[in-house]
């Protein structure tokens, strides 16, 4: 910082000739532009991130002080644990149940609100409002839709003849519930994030097509699509590892039960920290989460590059 | 546009919005019904009244819970639109060897999910004396990778030629970045300011690990508490302190929604 604000004072006459300003070397300089960002990376980031991968090889005592090192054990022992199996099973049901259906649901709603018409600005801030909803909030008016007496969820079911459906408490259905929540609750970014792209599309192909007289499927199928897949690819990348990271609507509606079924990795590794204090395996958690993201990224961008259209 | 296509557009957009928005309505909605509404299952209440969220206040230290989270929201917007522009200007701007491998350091957290490092992160606030103490709600997340994306490509388009005069012109770094790059970059910082402010607002665990204590609690945690303890009896007192929660951020994305559409899609596809 030193440095920031010793340029910041030097009196601007000083500079008769520029050369002499030089004479701090720009790496200096630069770095101390970017030393903020660098420290708390550093402290926040960096040294935790290591710190857990380090933990993870040891069995600890409550406080996270590391007794023994028993190098791989944390993972073999969680490999057989069906209490993490289920976890792991939770996540990837989790994954499989939000991020397609919320995708489509947001690309149909995204698709609809770029039309040009009269009052579109209005249903646009209203498909992203849930982006304004904290998982909190949201939660705590799922929980009560949710409600099996007095809820509206199964009131509407009651009128086609479905009844008392325990939606949190029943193990088959619990998942579902919380998957339902959180498809709402990420709407509005995805379909922020969809409609920036299609408005980044440009007009022109539009126009041609028009001119050639094509169907509006065709359009979506030969000009939207392909033009929106670096859009795609960066959201749905995006949600995968959202999913992954879940954590505030297990412990507001199911505090990961009903017997296990909810428990996915995230609510698991705070469990184990902060509960049961078990700071060994729950690195070892975390650092499986860890790998389980970067192989994701790592697939996509393989993958993605591709079939993804580059302007 | 024909004219048939034209009205199924807009029914199909009146319908997403009745679902979508149903939730949120029904809350509200809620909030305004007497407890024996509340049971019966009502979905509109019989008369407006505000008994549940005068009771909101008295029964939990909403407001303090609502002015904790205000100091936390702005305090990290005003850090991260700092140490982001800092950060954005040196990529920009100042040209060094070894930049690249820093910038590549910067894409590399995001790599990494916050909720993998939330134990040692932990420790090191216990060690800070940072548990029910401000600065562990804020400072951890003052450097953020993608408000430094967003604010390099919009520091990119100021032309170099006028940073190479200010450099002959004798202007310091530091003024130029702060009286030219700064101000002619005000959209793109209130872009960023209103993302801030929207995730600090809604953070939920990191609060919930340091802090266990009514003087420092965000009005998140206060929610979880809240229905915790008021689950069975009031919903309605409940559902008002969902409203209030809400509205402060929902009135932010209604005003930035346009802002926020264009910064998010130029920070994260470019």
């Amino acid at each position: 910082m030193s440095a920031v604000t010793k340029t910041a004072n030097s009196p601007v006459s000083v500079s008769a000739n520029p050369k002499e300003k030089k004479s701090m070397p720009t790496i200096i300089v630069g770095l101390s532009y970017l030393l903020p960002s660098l420290l708390l990376f550093s402290v926040f980031l960096f040294y935790p991130m290591i710190k857990t991968l380090y933990l993870s090889l040891f069995i600890t005592d409550t406080q996270g002080n590391p007794l023994n090192f028993v190098g791989l054990q944390n993972f073999l022992y969680l490999f057989t644990d069906p209490n993490f199996l289920q976890s792991m099973k939770a996540t990837f049901l989790f994954v499989l149940y939000t991020v397609p259906i919320g995708l489509i649901i947001a690309l149909f709603l995204a698709l609809i609100a770029n039309e040009k018409l009269k009052g579109i600005g209005f249903f646009r801030t209203m498909f992203s409002s849930t982006m304004g909803m904290s998982v909190a909030a949201s939660s705590v008016i799922w929980m009560f839709m949710y409600n099996p007496t007095i809820g509206v969820i199964n009131k509407v079911l009651n009128l086609v003849g479905i009844h008392d459906v325990q939606w949190l408490l029943d193990p088959k259905y619990a998942l579902v519930a919380v998957s339902i929540s959180t498809i709402w609750m990420n709407i509005g970014f995805t379909f922020l994030i969809l409609l920036g792209g299609l408005q980044n599309i440009d007009e022109k192909l539009y126009e041609n097509a028009r001119i050639a007289g094509v169907s509006y499927w065709y359009q979506l199928r030969k000009i939207t699509l392909p033009m929106l897949s670096p859009t795609l690819f960066f959201i749905i990348t995006v949600s995968f590892i959202n999913a992954f990271q879940t954590f505030g609507q297990i412990d507001i509606l199911t505090k990961g039960g009903p017997t296990d079924s909810t428990n996915v990795i995230v609510y698991s590794i705070y469990k184990d920290a902060f509960v049961n204090y078990n700071v060994g395996s729950a690195s070892a958690q975390a650092t499986i989460l860890f790998f389980c993201i970067l192989l994701v990224t790592a697939l996509q961008f393989k993958l993605g590059e591709r079939k993804v259209h580059y302007q | 546009m024909s004219i048939t296509r034209k009205w199924t557009t807009y029914s199909l957009l009146i319908a997403a919005t009745l679902v979508l928005m149903f939730p949120i309505l029904y809350a509200f909605s809620i909030s305004f019904m007497s407890g024996a509404e509340v049971l019966e299952g009502k979905i509109w209440p019989s008369s407006f009244s505000f008994e549940n969220y005068r009771a909101a206040f008295e029964k939990v230290p909403l407001l303090h819970y609502l002015i904790n989270s205000f100091a936390v929201s702005i305090f990290v917007m005003a850090g991260q639109l700092l140490v982001s522009s800092l950060a954005a200007f040196a990529f920009v701007f100042i040209k060094f060897k070894g930049r690249d491998a820093i910038f590549f350091l910067f894409i590399s957290t995001m790599m990494i999910p916050w909720e993998a490092t939330m134990v040692p992160n932990f420790l090191t606030a216990q060690k800070l004396g940072w548990i029910n103490n401000y600065l562990g709600l804020t400072i951890p997340f003052f450097a953020l990778a993608f408000g430094t994306f967003l604010l390099r490509q919009q520091f990119k388009t100021i032309p170099n030629e006028l940073y190479e005069a200010s450099q002959v012109a004798g202007i310091s770094r530091f003024r130029f970045f702060w009286n030219v790059v700064l101000p002619v970059s005000k959209t793109s910082l209130v872009t960023l300011g209103v993302y801030s402010f929207l995730t600090t607002w809604n953070m939920y665990l990191w609060p919930l690990l340091v802090t266990n204590t009514e003087d420092v609690r965000t009005v998140q945690i206060g929610l979880k508490q809240m229905q915790t303890q008021e689950i069975s009896t009031d919903w309605g007192v409940v559902m008002a302190a969902v409203v209030v929660v809400i509205l402060p951020t929902l009135l932010l994305l209604f005003l930035g929604q346009k802002r926020l559409q264009k910064g998010l899609t130029q920070g994260a596809i470019k």
